[in-house]
């Protein structure tokens, strides 16, 4: 293993990927702090759902360097073995497994062997069975253990999909647009539970709603274009003048 | 989600299921064998070797709902499998005629004289013994499908691409075991069988032993059936078949779950098409037909995918038919009828007979703990 590198958590350094010409992300660096929890906001097609799909495997960026933890290259590692190192993701559209109930969701979620010979032959130990019943309590979701997925309000939905995100135990949480969608209560609900995860995990939350990642009151970073254009708390950002002819499109 | 998954798997589903295979394996045979052909009770042996064909047809169903229902893998090739474990039946059965061929040779099969063949080619070796071609039933479809499924599930292929794909498999092989110095017998395939195991292929007892084996194969392949779908596992590959990308951003290995799956599934199919090569009498390369592969999706659906007990009542529902349609009037008709049924199925009963009276493989009531 390589010696460590940056003190980061997550490191981008000048990564570039394009598609068709297009470039997706151009040149964009950033760095995360270990307990940090970051928002990143930015127009559309700003490149925010490209940067996390270079982070998490699923798309090989064609320059740049991308560490985890000062030591893990992530563009040499493929979807299931960043997933293994720590690094869980929450997508835009809530994608929780809608057949199985919000319990087994959980289940599935939940860290351990993930082999498939393991899985024939898995028994549910009591410490799993507690962990189950404390992540139904922090995501609010007790009362509807056995509901199918699939037939959970919106809301919901995100949280169950925070919920599992929290069972892989993971360093770092991705989470994409968590309030698009929920109701003003729902969102401060979700503030309170991105917050309460900050406490021991670190976070980078991608959101359009500027009023949410105000009531987040934490830094953030201003992508346009496929690189970084601005990067500070969210007064010093949205007084930038370049957010804001970006934004308002001067 | 606690016990062991072997006792897990015997629940209110299992068990009645379970429980009426076993009676019809022995009450069959029974009626059979023991009354009189003159007594109302008598089941006539064709009837058995027919409802023996139908078990078979069922075990291919089972293995289809099992990588369709529950992982979102839509063969249309599986009848490869099937006849593959065929062929290694028959091949063992060809050993078995010796001398009383038409040639009269005591180890080239008829087919290698007529020729002018001049020694046993050297995969035909081992298949006079018995456990040997069992091994082969089970070990050649496993080992195709392994190979086959670790490079289109490495490489990611998924829904319609690996649908034609596994289509292009079986036609390959169909139209490699056409082939005369494919060692195989060409189109004529293997037929004209005498014994298995020392017993006349022909005679009542043997067809109401066989019926009672595929009756037997099929309760011990459903069994394993449920044992996976309700273990982890199981509920890994829905997860798989409703999102898979989400599944690998969990960190399960998709490629390794469906290849494991995909295996089994295939060797259950090469058992099934062991069982039936003996009770028609032949094995021949129109098994490997593309149509066969979608005739058997279609049973399939028609019973209810991801129910395993909807895949066996629709195979023997829709051979049943087909047995009934195409002896009569309506003969010429009978791929409209199909093809009818399939779309109807899917129009008015999505989830298939079973389906629609039951909640499909999708999450189990929480048990009594």
């Amino acid at each position: 293993m390589e010696p460590r590198t940056t003190s980061a958590l997550l490191y981008l350094n000048g990564v570039t990927v394009s598609f068709d010409g297009f470039r997706a992300l151009d040149n964009l660096s950033l760095a995360i702090e270990p307990g940090e929890m970051r928002a990143i906001i930015g127009p559309n097609g700003a490149g925010k759902t490209t940067k996390m799909d270079v982070v998490t495997g699923k798309t090989r960026p064609d320059g740049g360097e991308v560490y985890f933890d000062g030591t893990f290259d992530l563009t040499s590692l493929d979807e299931t073995e960043i997933a293994e190192l720590g690094v869980g993701r929450k997508f835009q559209k809530p994608t929780v497994f809608d057949s199985h109930s919000v319990e087994n969701n959980l289940r599935l979620a939940l860290k351990g062997d993930r082999r498939a010979r393991k899985a024939l032959s898995w028994r549910e130990s009591e410490d799993e069975r507690q962990r189950i019943d404390r992540l139904l309590e922090t995501t609010q979701l007790g009362a509807v253990r056995d509901t199918i997925a699939g037939g959970l309000a919106h809301g919901q939905k995100q949280w169950l999909e925070i919920g599992m995100l929290l069972a892989q135990d993971p360093k770092l949480l991705l989470v994409d647009e968590p309030v698009a969608g929920m109701t003003d209560a729902e969102t401060r609900q979700t503030v309170e539970l991105l917050k309460e995860i900050n406490r021991d995990r670190t976070l980078v939350v991608v959101e359009h709603d500027m009023a949410f990642v105000r009531e987040l009151d934490v830094k953030v970073t201003v992508l346009h274009e496929g690189s970084v254009i601005a990067e500070g708390s969210i007064d010093q950002v949205s007084a930038n003048e370049r957010v804001i002819e970006v934004y308002l499109g001067r | 989600m606690t016990g062991s998954p072997l006792i897990r798997a015997l629940d209110r589903v299992s068990i009645p299921f379970l429980g009426l295979l076993a009676a019809i394996a022995i009450v069959v045979p029974v009626l059979n064998l023991a009354m009189s052909p003159l007594s109302a009770w008598y089941v006539p042996t064709y009837l058995v070797s027919l409802f023996g064909k139908y078990f078979c047809y069922a075990l291919l169903a089972l293995a289809i709902d099992l990588i369709w229902g529950y992982c979102g893998i839509l063969s249309l090739g599986h009848g490869a499998f099937f006849a593959l474990g065929g062929y290694a039946m028959g091949m063992y059965l060809m050993r078995q005629i010796g001398t009383r061929g038409v040639y009269a040779d005591p180890i080239l099969p008829d087919f290698m004289v007529f020729l002018n063949w001049p020694a046993l080619p050297v995969y035909w070796y081992g298949f006079q013994h018995f456990a040997y071609a069992a091994l082969m039933v089970v070990l050649v479809p496993g080992l195709l499908a392994f190979v086959f499924g670790w490079f289109a599930f490495r490489s990611r292929v998924t829904g319609v691409y690996l649908s034609i794909i596994t289509q292009a498999l079986t036609f390959a092989l169909m139209l490699g075991f056409f082939r005369n110095n494919f060692g195989f017998g060409g189109n004529n395939g293997l037929t004209d069988f005498k014994d298995i195991l020392g017993f006349n292929v022909q005679s009542d007892a043997t067809r109401a032993a066989l019926f009672a084996a595929s009756v037997v194969a099929l309760g011990i392949g459903f069994y394993l059936c449920r044992v996976i779908v309700r273990s982890k596992f199981g509920k890994v590959l829905i997860a798989i078949r409703d999102a898979e990308a989400r599944t690998r951003f969990l960190g399960y290995r998709v490629e390794s779950y469906k290849l494991l799956v995909f295996t089994v599934s295939a060797c259950m199919a090469g058992i099934a098409g062991a069982l039936y090569v003996p009770q028609v009498g032949i094995i021949n390369p129109s098994e490997f037909a593309p149509a066969n592969s979608i005739e058997a999706v279609i049973w399939v659906a028609v019973g209810g995918r991801g129910t395993l007990v909807g895949a066996v009542i629709g195979a023997i529902l829709v051979n049943y038919a087909k047995t009934t349609f195409t002896s009569g009037a309506l003969a010429p008709y009978w791929l409209f009828m199909l093809g009818g049924l399939f779309v109807a199925v899917t129009l008015l009963l999505p989830r298939g007979i079973v389906g629609g009276a039951q909640d499909p493989g999708i999450a189990q009531p929480r048990p009594a703990e």
